[in-house]
């Protein structure tokens, strides 16, 4: 019966190509989209008096932008290259912003007001250094002083006007490291201080205007160096030495070197190891030793001089002009829930300019960073405004003791994603009324039917969108019908956790992970840890966050439990070993916890919940867990069982040994993991059997136990361009994860990676380079369950005798055919998805993250391996397209639409209630959520379903039937007169 | 004779224009040290008549293999890429509202980095680098104009339109036939007893 209805459906959908498309007036309606930036490394203010006041921001995310100083909205935006790093920002001409990035070697020049690259310059590099980027502060456009660039191992001037490379002088000698080039203002001279082999320093001294050594000194150093380095004035700089308990103050006054060694204990009692801190004070040097920050003065003769200790936690600002010769810098610390941020003038640190308190959420955590800004008030006296970048990467502006914005850029760096549902709507709760008046409700209506017969004017517009939004409820923090509400659960590599609501993006709660073992855990993956349905009603859903202290894998992991409705961490537990799988486990408890098996790098797996009832299920299943892991670095992969309990006296009973069981190598000279992929283990899949044109029956090979492994040749491991046809293939597999057996292989010779690949139901998906074509390729190949294929003989059926209830094991041999197909692709993809509803009724869509930031909704129909080039009628009924070389890609299928999703780096779709429709949400510098319906929504009333013209149909009919109805009796009288 | 003079600087205009695309497009440009050559190109986009969707050349990036290097456009609408080893290379350009075919790029290492552009899509060779759009895209349906046959094809439409040919045109076709003929099809009609639409509704049935 169900496979019929699926005909039926199957066959009702199939009646028209349905492609995801929508009028521009319903953009914004089901999806948003929010730009971020990334946590902000440098920050260069520009507040001219005239013009509007901006602050130009590099990330750690490859983004410069241009940032509102009023309200923190983004002027402009550019996302660089994954390997094209940020080393520099400036400001040059008053124009133009300049960048440094891809460690020295390429230079870029931004038009301030609308961010059009000016000029890009590619600067000569040799080998990996420090990249120092230094643009002369000037606001004449006419005079052209030009900017000096250190990267690579050379020194460049490059003109600000049109990236010309005016010298380079070669500093690549043997040993030789550049620390700082320094140039006084005004001087001609630039000043090149290095290290050579950590124990000489050399100064030479360059003519700016056509790059000659002037001069050259050099003095040995006997203690050596340690290479952190803090330059306090234009001649002088404080190093430290290679015990790090030694402040050295290098002189280079008309390029003589002088050394006047400090040793830290003299400064400060009982020192351990110093360490010199990064903002950069003028005559002033802040050193960070036995967890307290101190400012070391340092005097004209290098004589070294502590004026001022502070706590371990603050953070500083550069030190800034004010009027009068004098400068100033910013301190922010903390004090239990409270930031004080404090401007204080360098040469009198007892003289506070500002002291501002400021209530400060504790889920943001410490204060990393501090930019300071000063401006001139009305009465004359210095305002200033202090840029911070938090804990949780967020960045905000302090001015006049408030914050005056706050961008939450933790959300650019998304590492994993869930979704969670919202509570239920409780009796007695009453729910804000939502049309207020039926005069008002029809006045709505009426609005929408003159917006959907196009007659509306342009305010009408507005207030359509308004009223759409509003009635739609979208944004109520209870569970909804459709189940279109919910939660967006992702976790920020900041170890931040956000809970954001579908309707707008809003966030809902965020919670900062915290551990006692480490300052700082990272966050790597969630897991729903109980979902409470049938038993456990009463209890709020909560999730799993794993995480790290530290990026290595072998670090110890840091569990949290968190409560999906209130945000509030239930409990939090350092856990002791490192974690480098978790395996979420088909059972739960009676509280509906689920199982947890989390691997570490020793070789045993421990279970969670740690509970004796957990404990006794998992012995229960004891034989049947199996998992495995992929070592992509030898091309091995293992398959594990359960052994036994780990002994050892740190051991607890919760942790077990594992043992192998099966190993597939792949010859490493010839073949290299490049990508691994399984199905969706919470995928429903609706049924097992496919009708095929003839009334025949295909069984689809729906196993959760299926790896797909993409290899290549070494050589065709790089990138594009850097292997011929002949040397690189591609091999795909299918391997069973319990027996590792190999179910299939397909071989693309002449093909290279990256491969992204989706898996669902019995198909994989993935997309790869074809070399010899010299174009993409997707190739889809479907797996079928060849042992039922007997079943479908009716006599069979009836007398029983088929094989279709009798009991599956993963120890036997499946008989399994695939088939497969191949189709050029006219774009780069970031990552493929897939659409998930809640029945696996509906059809899918692949979700195509292409190059361009974009996501493409192509329907499944188009990878079918059944296309052939002339369908038959009956092919045809059923809905498989005619066979074309090439995919479609039609601009109205982007789901996207207008909008890009910068730096894309991960789709989730999550199904809703209502079987048509799924949820998708994309990731990366920015955020993107929309609803898909795609077959449409047969299941519901689309939004633009005209109630008004219902309304108004149904009016007219019954008044023409009255009408009818009197005209008639009116001259039935007047027959009946005659 | 005053026509042509007055038009003569919008002429000239249109062929400095001309002049331009033609002698100032580009030049695949190559030079390099040792191993690695530059890619120079332009992208070009014909003034949209689309509305929402102008030209902007802010937001175009080109992309090379794949996402190795990203590079941005010059007020001109040149680019470059630099430090590109010899090989077959693939350039992409990402436009909002314009599809580009993808190129691919020989740089021959014999012949001192010369390069050879082919459009994938296509698989027409490019003369000198200059990408143009295949397409332009637009990410919304358009929605249709104003139409009284819509409303009318709707299914409501269709019954209101239904219920005002009965209303109105029947008793105008009744009209038409012959009075007398007219009176013998209801005489008959009474003595077949065919109820009228007035005993078909109750109230009226019962004002009877």
């Amino acid at each position: 019966m169900a496979i019929r209805v699926f005909l039926v459906l199957v066959l009702f959908l199939s009646s028209a190509i349905v492609s995801f498309s929508l009028y521009e007036d319903q953009a914004g309606l089901a999806d948003w989209h929010q730009r971020y930036i990334g946590k902000v490394k440098h920050a260069v203010f520009h507040t001219q008096k005239t013009g509007r006041k901006r602050v130009i921001v590099s990330t750690e995310e490859n983004v410069v932008a241009s940032l509102d100083l009023r309200h923190g909205e983004i002027f402009w935006r550019h996302v660089l290259g994954t390997k094209d790093a940020i080393d520099g920002v400036g400001i040059a001409l008053g124009k133009y912003v300049i960048t440094l990035s891809s460690e020295g070697s390429t230079l870029r020049a931004w038009n301030l007001p609308d961010g059009q690259m000016v000029w890009e310059t590619a600067l000569h590099s040799a080998h990996h250094s420090k990249s120092l980027l230094s643009v002369p502060i000037n606001l004449k456009v006419d005079k052209d002083y030009p900017i000096t660039v250190f990267g690579g191992g050379y020194l460049h001037a490059v003109s600000a006007l049109d990236g010309e490379v005016l010298w380079e002088k070669d500093f690549t000698a043997e040993g030789f490291e550049v620390q700082r080039v320094l140039q006084p203002l005004g001087s001609t001279v630039i000043y090149v201080l290095g290290f050579v082999n950590l124990s000489e320093a050399v100064v030479y001294q360059i003519d700016s205007k056509i790059g000659e050594v002037v001069a050259q000194k050099s003095m040995v150093f006997p203690g050596g160096f340690s290479g952190e380095i803090s330059s306090v004035s234009s001649d002088k700089v404080v190093v430290l030495d290679s015990k790090k308990s030694i402040l050295v103050t290098i002189g280079f006054i008309d390029g003589d070197i002088s050394f006047q060694k400090t040793p830290v204990s003299d400064l400060v009692e009982n020192s351990g190891n110093a360490e010199i801190l990064s903002p950069l004070l003028s005559n002033m040097l802040a050193v960070k030793v036995n967890k307290r920050t101190i400012f070391v003065k340092v005097g004209g003769e290098g004589k070294l001089e502590v004026v001022d200790s502070l706590s371990d936690e603050t953070a500083m600002s550069d030190s800034l002009p004010v009027a009068d010769d004098q400068e100033a810098f910013a301190s922010v610390h903390h004090e239990g829930s409270k930031i004080h941020l404090m401007v204080k003038l360098v040469n009198e640190l007892d003289n506070v300019l500002l002291r501002e308190t400021i209530q400060m959420d504790q889920h943001r955590g410490r204060v990393h960073k501090v930019f300071m800004n000063n401006y001139v008030r009305t009465d004359r006296s210095n305002g200033f405004r202090a840029l911070i970048v938090m804990e949780d990467h967020s960045l905000l502006l302090l001015q006049q003791g408030a914050i005056v914005w706050s961008r939450e850029e933790g959300l650019a760096s998304v590492t994993d994603v869930t979704t969670a549902e919202l509570p239920v709507e409780k009796d007695g709760v009453s729910v804000a009324k939502v049309e207020h008046t039926l005069f008002e409700w029809l006045k709505g209506h009426v609005l929408k039917l003159k917006g959907s017969l196009l007659l509306a004017s342009p305010e009408d517009v507005v207030a359509i969108q308004e009223l759409r939004v509003k009635s739609s409820g979208k944004n109520k923090l209870t569970r909804d019908h459709n189940g279109f509400r919910k939660l967006i659960l992702a976790l920020t590599r900041a170890g931040k956790l956000f809970a954001l609501h579908t309707g707008d993006g809003r966030i809902v709660w965020s919670m900062l992970l915290k551990s006692q073992a480490c300052e700082r855990p990272n966050g790597i993956s969630l897991y729903q840890w109980q979902v409470p349905h049938h038993h456990a009603m009463d209890k709020n859903p909560s999730v799993l966050v794993v995480g790290r202290c530290g990026s290595d894998s072998s670090a110890p992991g840091v569990l949290s439990f968190v409560d999906v409705y209130t945000g509030k961490e239930i409990t939090s537990s350092d856990i002791g070993h490192s974690v480098v799988q978790v395996l979420p486990l088909p059972f739960t408890d009676s509280t509906e916890q689920r199982l947890h098996l989390i691997a570490d790098t020793v070789g045993h797996v421990h279970l969670y919940p740690k509970t004796s009832e957990a404990l006794s299920i998992f012995q229960r299943e004891f034989q049947n867990i199996y998992w495995y892991t992929v070592g992509a670095d030898d091309g091995i992969i293992r398959g594990h069982v359960m052994k036994s309990s780990c002994s050892g006296e740190t051991a607890d009973e919760y942790c077990f040994t594992t043992r192998e069981l099966w190993t597939v190598v792949f010859p490493s000279e010839s073949e290299k993991i490049i990508s691994t992929l399984t199905r969706k283990p919470n995928e429903v899949v609706h049924t097992q059997a496919k009708v095929n044109t003839d009334q025949d029956l295909l069984y689809k090979y729906v196993s959760r136990n299926l790896l797909f492994v993409a290899t290549v040749s070494p050589k065709g491991a790089g990138e594009i361009g850097s292997v011929t046809p002949e040397e690189s293939s591609l091999v795909v597999y299918l391997i069973d994860t319990i027996t590792g057996r190999i179910l299939h292989r397909l071989s693309h010779q002449g093909c290279q990676g990256p491969v992204h690949a989706v898996f669902s139901e019995n198909w994989v998906v993935y997309h790869y380079f074809n070399l010899r074509a010299h174009k993409y390729e997707v190739t889809v190949v479907e797996i079928y369950d060849q042992s039922r294929a007997e079943n479908k003989n009716v006599w069979k059926l009836i007398l029983g005798k088929h094989n279709l209830t009798a009991p599956i094991t993963s120890y036997s041999r499946p008989e399994v055919f695939t088939k497969s197909q191949s189709y050029f692709f006219a774009q780069s993809v970031k990552t493929i998805a897939v659409t998930s509803t809640a029945k696996g009724i509906t059809s899918k869509q692949l979700l195509i993250g292409t190059i361009g930031d974009q996501i493409l909704a192509l329907d499944k129909r188009f990878v079918d391996p059944r296309r052939t080039l002339n369908p038959s009628q009956a092919e045809k009924e059923e809905g498989i397209i005619p066979l074309t070389d090439s995919l479609p890609i039609i601009p109205q299928s982007y789901v996207t639409h207008s909008h890009r999703v910068e730096g894309l780096k991960g789709i989730v779709t999550a199904p809703s209630k209502l079987e048509s429709t799924t949820h998708v949400f994309a990731y990366g510098v920015d955020l993107f959520y929309t609803r898909l319906a795609p077959s449409k929504t047969y299941d519901s009333l689309t939004d633009d379903f005209s109630y008004a013209l219902l309304l108004i149909t149904i009016v007219a009919l019954v008044a023409a039937i009255y009408i009818t109805w009197a005209l008639s009796e009116k001259k039935e009288l007047s027959e009946k007169w005659r | 004779m005053a026509q042509i003079i007055r038009s003569s600087p919008v002429l000239a205009f249109i062929g400095l224009q001309i002049c331009f695309i033609f002698f100032a497009s580009t030049l695949t440009c190559t030079s390099g040290s040792e191993d690695s050559y530059t890619i120079t190109g332009r992208v070009k986009i014909p003034p949209s008549n689309v509305i929402g969707h102008t030209a902007k050349f802010s937001n175009v990036k080109v992309i090379l293999n794949g996402g190795d290097k990203i590079t941005f456009l010059r007020p001109d609408g040149y680019f470059t890429f630099h430090k590109v080893p010899a090989g077959t290379h693939l350039i992409e350009v990402s436009a909002m509202g314009y599809f580009f075919s993808p190129v691919r790029v020989d740089v021959s290492a014999r012949h001192r980095g010369k390069v050879q552009a082919t459009l994938t899509e296509t698989r027409r060779s490019l003369t000198e680098m200059v990408l143009e759009p295949l397409k332009e895209e637009q990410y919304y349906e358009i929605r249709e104009p104003f139409n009284v046959m819509n409303i009318v094809k709707s299914p409501m439409g269709l019954m209101v339109g239904f219920m005002v040919v009965v209303v109105f045109l029947m008793p105008k076709l009744m009209e038409n036939i012959d009075p007398e003929e007219m009176k013998q099809a209801q005489e008959e009609m009474r003595r077949q007893g065919v109820p009228s639409l007035t005993s078909l509704l109750p109230s009226a049935g019962a004002s009877r």
